[in-house]
């Protein structure tokens, strides 16, 4: 990993933050550059996170992990960038939901604000050192920074409606971050460490006076990830504020639990492993009993909802409550399937969220949501001229691309064939009824397993009924009375993402590949721990060969 | 030492949780303010608390716990302070639109009966 380019695994928190400041300094100046820069800058991005994946990728079997030591100190008392496979796999989805999402705001949005650009690297800059830190207290500062961007991007667009659910996101989100620091503390105390690979080393040596507190610690850090995650009862701000932020920022948002779950994820397997000892599992039932009333109550609200936007904000809870009560199940096959359906679902989620904007001006005739802050429609890019006269009644081009798209959409989400989705759900469903693959005989699945199965196939059904209901409402009862103005820059991020769900059904077998020596690799955490805490400081002027010597 | 600051913790997070339960947007925003006292102090003193003792090594004395304070919690406690700062200044840039956009400071926009 470290023979090719030796700084590539700091990229993806430098680029963004280069790109930042470089927008911060433009201040109102040259919008459309602005947007460019955004733009190319999250396509480099991409382009970075897709080399890390194939490093990461190369080494076969166990996989490569590549460790970064910023500053130069070896890792238990300096902060360590990691990428293993599961870090990869979740900076390509990040960069892919964030390209699509920049795209689509160059169209009208990242000129409501001057500001929107620069957040919205900044944003991608937490996100992304989120995803690689090796460090507890790291992991707090780049949540915060993913946070405090995520405020200001949040009310972007002003309005009551972004004002009073961004009073109750931002409370919400205070809350856990005092929780979160609560834990770290505690956590500190026991271990007097706060690299995770070094706390996961050293758990199971913990002192049994100690080990209450320990525990205490890591649930109340568990808590402060679940409220991010959107576990049922600590969800109630996600619906209204993904329904009222701006179109590109909701498609960004997407990503924002798939953050918590990130984290659930790396520190429980990493943390409370089959190695652990006495704390071996702890908190399992939490999980997946959590995971399964989150999946409950998201169904519900999937049936209660009217509003496309508010059908999304639910689509994205019942996500999360499939991938908590699946991480729960600790399992390697299961986790594998989970991390599959990670990716299909936080694509479709943001597809939808980009699609609500487009859908929702068939029915009220606008042409772009800004008129009234004097921005010019391009008319260069309308879709809607050819319309050529069929027998009957014309489809104008937007209204059949939207319309498609938006069945693409209803498919992944509810896991219906023949897209991503279904794969997804098919193979989560066959590793929760037999763990070791099809075919093989072995113990019969727990009553949680049942459940979870039982859930998927009525979450299924019910967003199917109420996407297909809302779709009804959008397209067929207002159908040809106002074809919706849409620019390519519009329609192309949504159909990229779809497109993307299509060559991961395409491409399941090695993708589920993927995901499976991900999760052998999450599930036996031996090989991170070692990877970390032997990497060596590279000898520099001020720093000769030491191997001995201890830091002062 | 410890009880007292352990009940100085414990008033501050109390005072804390009761102010940010209550339905005005002020008394909210004072409540995290002082949950993020109560944080920082909990932080602090998390690196087991020594009266007189100095955070840096200084030399001729063995660098162990014994002779020093923890700095780890001190460093910690200094970055928490100041995201909790920002972020705090932030909520009451909020604060201040909702009260302008809505005309009243109840956490839902709402005015209430009582």
């Amino acid at each position: 990993m470290n023979a090719s380019v030796p700084h590539l695994l700091v990229v993806p928190i430098v680029l963004p933050l280069l790109a930042a400041v470089l927008l911060l300094l433009l201040g109102d100046r040259r919008p459309r550059f602005k947007s460019r820069l955004n733009v190319g800058a999250t396509m480099v991005g991409l382009l970075v996170a897709l080399e890390i994946l194939r490093q990461v990728d190369n080494g076969g079997g166990s996989g490569r992990i590549g460790v970064y030591l910023a500053s130069n100190w070896e890792a238990p008392f300096g902060i360590v960038l990691v990428a293993d496979r599961l870090s990869a796999l979740m900076l390509v989805l990040t960069s892919a939901v964030s390209l699509g999402a920049a795209v689509y705001a160059t169209a009208a949005w990242s000129r409501a604000g001057i500001y929107f650009n620069a957040l919205f690297q900044i944003q991608l800059m937490g996100l992304n050192g989120a995803f690689l830190t090796g460090d507890l207290f790291n992991l707090f500062v780049f949540f915060e920074v993913t946070l405090a961007a995520s405020y200001g991007l949040h009310l972007h667009g002003s309005g009551w409606a972004r004002v009073h659910s961004g009073l109750h996101y931002i409370a919400v989100n205070l809350l856990a971050s005092s929780l979160f620091l609560v834990g770290l503390a505690m956590l500190y105390g026991v271990m007097g460490t706060l690299s995770m690979a070094d706390v996961a080393a050293k758990l199971p040596h913990v002192a049994e006076a100690d080990r209450g507190l320990l525990h205490a610690g890591a649930a109340l850090l568990a808590v402060a990830f679940l409220i991010k995650a959107a576990i049922w009862p600590l969800n109630s701000w996600l619906v209204p504020a993904y329904a009222a932020a701006s179109t590109p920022v909701a498609a960004l948002f997407a990503l924002m639990t798939k953050l918590g779950i990130y984290t659930l994820l790396r520190l429980w397997t990493l943390l409370f492993s089959a190695d652990a000892g006495p704390s071996a599992h702890f908190g399992e039932s939490v999980f997946v009993y959590g995971g399964l009333a989150t999946m409950g109550f998201g169904v519900l609200g999937l049936a209660a909802s009217q509003r496309l936007g508010r059908i999304a904000g639910f689509s994205i809870i019942v996500s999360s409550g499939t991938l908590l009560a699946a991480i729960g199940m600790g399992n390697a096959s299961v986790t594998s399937s989970a991390l599959f359906y990670l990716l299909s679902a936080t694509l479709a989620a943001s597809a939808l969220f980009l699609l609500v904007e487009l859908v929702e001006r068939i029915a009220t005739g606008e042409r772009l949501p800004l008129l009234d802050l004097g921005l010019q429609p391009g008319e260069d890019t309308n879709l809607d001229d050819d319309e050529t006269p069929l027998v009957g009644r014309v489809i104008p081009v937007s209204l059949a691309l939207l319309g498609l798209a938006y069945i693409a959409c209803v498919l992944i989400v509810a896991g219906l064939p023949p897209l991503s989705g279904f794969v997804a759900k098919v193979s989560l469903m066959a590793a929760l009824l037999s763990p070791e693959g099809i075919g093989v005989s072995s113990i019969p699945p727990a009553p949680a397993a049942w459940w979870l199965f039982g859930l998927l196939l009525v979450s299924g059904l019910l967003a199917t009924i109420s996407l297909s209901r809302a779709g009804i409402r959008h397209f067929w009862s207002t159908a040809g009375r106002f074809p919706p103005g849409l620019k390519i820059s519009e329609g192309a991020p949504v159909l990229a993402l779809l497109v993307a769900c299509a060559w991961l059904t395409a491409r399941a077998a090695p993708g589920l590949r993927y995901t499976r020596a991900t999760a052998e690799a999450l599930h036996s955490p031996a090989g991170y721990i070692d990877a970390v805490l032997s990497a060596q400081p590279v000898p520099g002027p001020t720093r000769p060969i030491a191997s001995g010597e201890g830091t002062p | 030492m410890e009880a007292l600051l352990a009940l100085a913790i414990g008033v501050l997070g109390g005072s804390a949780v009761w102010l940010v339960l209550r339905p005005r947007t002020f008394q909210v925003i004072m409540g995290l303010a002082l949950l993020s006292y109560a944080v920082n102090l909990f932080i602090f003193s998390m690196g087991s608390l020594l009266i007189d003792r100095p955070p840096i090594v200084e030399p001729g004395v063995p660098a162990d716990l014994l002779h020093y304070t923890d700095p780890m919690p001190q460093a910690l406690v200094l970055t928490a302070i100041v995201i909790s700062f920002a972020t705090t200044a932030l909520f009451l840039v909020v604060l201040l639109a909702s009260r302008g956009l809505s005309g009243t400071d109840h956490v839902d926009g709402t005015k209430d009966r009582s």
